[in-house]
């Protein structure tokens, strides 16, 4: 379970608050989707959760645990988080580079054992990235290094996991497979949170969608709740109408010409 | 195969490096007598050599180059470039102008120079930290980058105002310090250098874990459970005493901190924790060989140790720059 409750974030320097009383619930067993136009915060809750901008007001808390509280490394074990980008300064092999996933459950001296190879080995089936373990980071396309991040992400282990944009770089049939895979393991019992642009496919595959405008929380709920005209043409300021995908039935948006 | 062979491969390097450095001089000794004078065994002439003027010398010599080597390793990792290197930072700029105040100012005993330069490369670390600080409140690698160049840019132009009015005496003194030297070697000064060496550098190892993590960049390094402005904070902090301790024992010795650790990711060391290690041996072998070079190739003149450093790293860097390219 993540629990936003009336966060208040602002960069130094910044007009508004990037965060402006934002208040929602993800949790186990669902796939929640955090929607809005760029600006929105969507990544600000992203960055504050993994405690890189303090909160002004509010809480953010992981299970148990409050955010603002907590050490950094017990919150690792707890919430993974792939974020929107990421590159090693320099390059790794794929099975070094997930068991980077098991650093929070050690601290400076105990050695990584054969417990974290086997979680980091189930991990790696998991994420259908077995076959990329002999490989270098540098070396991998897009749609690889996103299933080797998500792995490494699966080998930390937590109850959550955070997705800031897991579909950018891919291609349709990657896009559709990395969402099976959230929908999957959300089915297993973890809170997933997904940062996400993608309205469309977020409509097929969330059961929760929370749609942020200028720090708030304008609409929360089911798709068809918050996929509406009405809801998301102000919010995107665009001329849209919102029809139902002929084969699977989920609310479709559709952006007009202006004109 | 390469592998396996790679660590025995470091340690045959900085051995064969050792018993060179012990070896090659005036007089020569043949690595069978080194050995048995280390042990004590043999002609007391021999053992006076390589115990009482080499010795020292050599192990000045590994002190420096480990510490540079792992200095740079760790920076490189934290910030995320192959570029960051000790002096980069400021280190050396603050250590040559607390140098060269002790020069100007007639204090330059054996034991004033060192302190003078620790002082002055610390006066730097705390100014770079500072600025980054106040310039964005957070330890960002780039801000850290640019305001260790600009307090080495103020650096040098402060010492050229020192050596502007001084006599021709003191600017050759302070002009060999900065050009790096391992000749002064003694064992009192030497046990301290050492001792502060191995602290910083076994505290780097501790933090090697952070130092693979934060290489990924900040975002993610704060979701593995990084507290990334403090780690960096830290990281930098003992990679910079860790130069300004090799500075105040032997100058400027340049290209060291940069090139050592390309040499051994180019290894294959990949974590932190082994290049970190491996950075160590591969720089201490290198500068003992360079001290050999050094020391020989014009004898009886000595060249400036840094200067032959930067005469090795410059054609293994563009090296490394062409197949990067």
């Amino acid at each position: 379970m993540i629990s936003v409750s009336g966060a208040v974030v602002r960069y130094p320097g910044a007009e508004a608050n990037a965060l402006d009383g934002a208040s929602f619930e993800a949790r186990p067993g669902q796939v929640t989707a955090l929607v809005g136009p760029n600006g929105s915060g969507k990544s600000t809750v992203v960055r504050a959760l993994i405690g890189q901008v303090p909160l002004t007001a509010g809480a953010m808390r992981v299970g148990a645990f409050d955010v603002a509280s907590t050490d950094r490394r017990a919150l690792a074990r707890s919430l993974a988080v792939v974020t929107q980008r990421e590159e090693p300064a320099f390059p790794l092999s794929v099975r070094d580079y997930v068991m980077l996933g098991r650093y929070p459950h050690h601290g400076a001296w105990s050695a990584l054992g054969a417990a974290d190879v086997a979680a980091a080995e189930a991990a790696v089936d998991r994420a259908g990235a077995a076959a990329l373990l002999p490989r270098r980071t540098d070396e991998l396309s897009g749609g690889e290094w996103q299933r080797v991040r998500l792995a490494r992400a699966l080998a930390q282990g937590g109850e959550a996991l955070v997705l800031d944009e897991p579909g950018t770089f891919l291609d349709v049939a990657h896009e559709m497979s990395a969402f099976e895979l959230l929908d999957a393991l959300a089915r297993d019992g973890r809170t997933v949170l997904l940062v996400s642009h993608q309205l469309n496919l977020v409509a097929r595959f969330a059961q929760h969608i929370v749609l942020l405008h200028r720090g708030r929380v304008v609409a929360s709920g089911a798709p068809t709740d918050v996929m509406r005209g009405d809801v998301l043409e102000p919010v995107y300021d665009w001329p849209l109408v919102v029809a139902r995908d002929p084969a699977v039935g989920a609310p479709v948006l559709i952006p007009l010409k202006r004109r | 195969m390469m592998r396996r062979l790679r660590w025995p491969l470091l340690f045959v390097a900085l051995a064969a490096a050792v018993v060179a450095g012990l070896a090659v001089g005036p007089v020569a000794v043949s690595p069978g007598e080194v050995l048995r004078a280390l042990l004590g065994d043999g002609d007391p002439q021999t053992i006076a050599i390589v115990r009482d003027l080499r010795l020292a010398r050599v192990c000045l010599a590994i002190v420096i180059g480990a510490g540079l080597g792992m200095s740079g390793a760790a920076l490189q990792g934290t910030l995320r470039n192959p570029l960051a290197e000790p002096y980069l930072l400021g280190v050396s700029g603050g250590a040559a102008v607390g140098a060269v105040l002790a020069v100007v100012a007639g204090i330059a005993g054996a034991l004033a120079l060192p302190v003078a330069a620790f002082a002055g490369a610390a006066v730097a670390v705390l100014l770079v930290l500072l600025i980054a600080r106040a310039a964005n409140g957070r330890a960002d690698p780039r801000v850290l980058l640019m305001a260790g160049v600009v307090v080495g840019a103020f650096a040098n132009a402060a010492i050229m105002v020192l050596l502007a009015g001084a006599g021709e005496g003191t600017v050759r003194n302070a002009l060999w310090w900065m050009m790096g030297s391992v000749a002064g070697a003694e064992w009192s000064a030497l046990s301290w250098l050492a001792a502060y060496a191995a602290g910083a550098g076994l505290a780097l190892v501790v933090v090697a874990r952070d130092i693979d993590l934060l290489a990924l960049g900040d975002d993610a390094a704060a979701g593995l459970g990084v507290p990334v402005a403090a780690a960096t904070r830290r990281i930098y902090l003992l990679a910079a005493l860790l130069a300004a301790v090799t500075v105040a024992g032997a100058g400027l010795v340049g290209f060291v901190g940069l090139v050592v650790p390309a040499m051994a990711r180019g290894l294959g060391m990949r974590r932190a924790r082994e290049t970190l290690l491996a950075s160590a041996l591969l720089g201490a072998a290198l500068v003992v060989a360079a001290d050999v070079v050094a020391r020989t190739a014009r004898a009886p003149t000595e060249l400036p140790l840094g200067a032959v450093t930067a005469l090795v790293g410059v054609p293994f860097f563009l090296l490394r720059l062409r197949r990067a390219v």
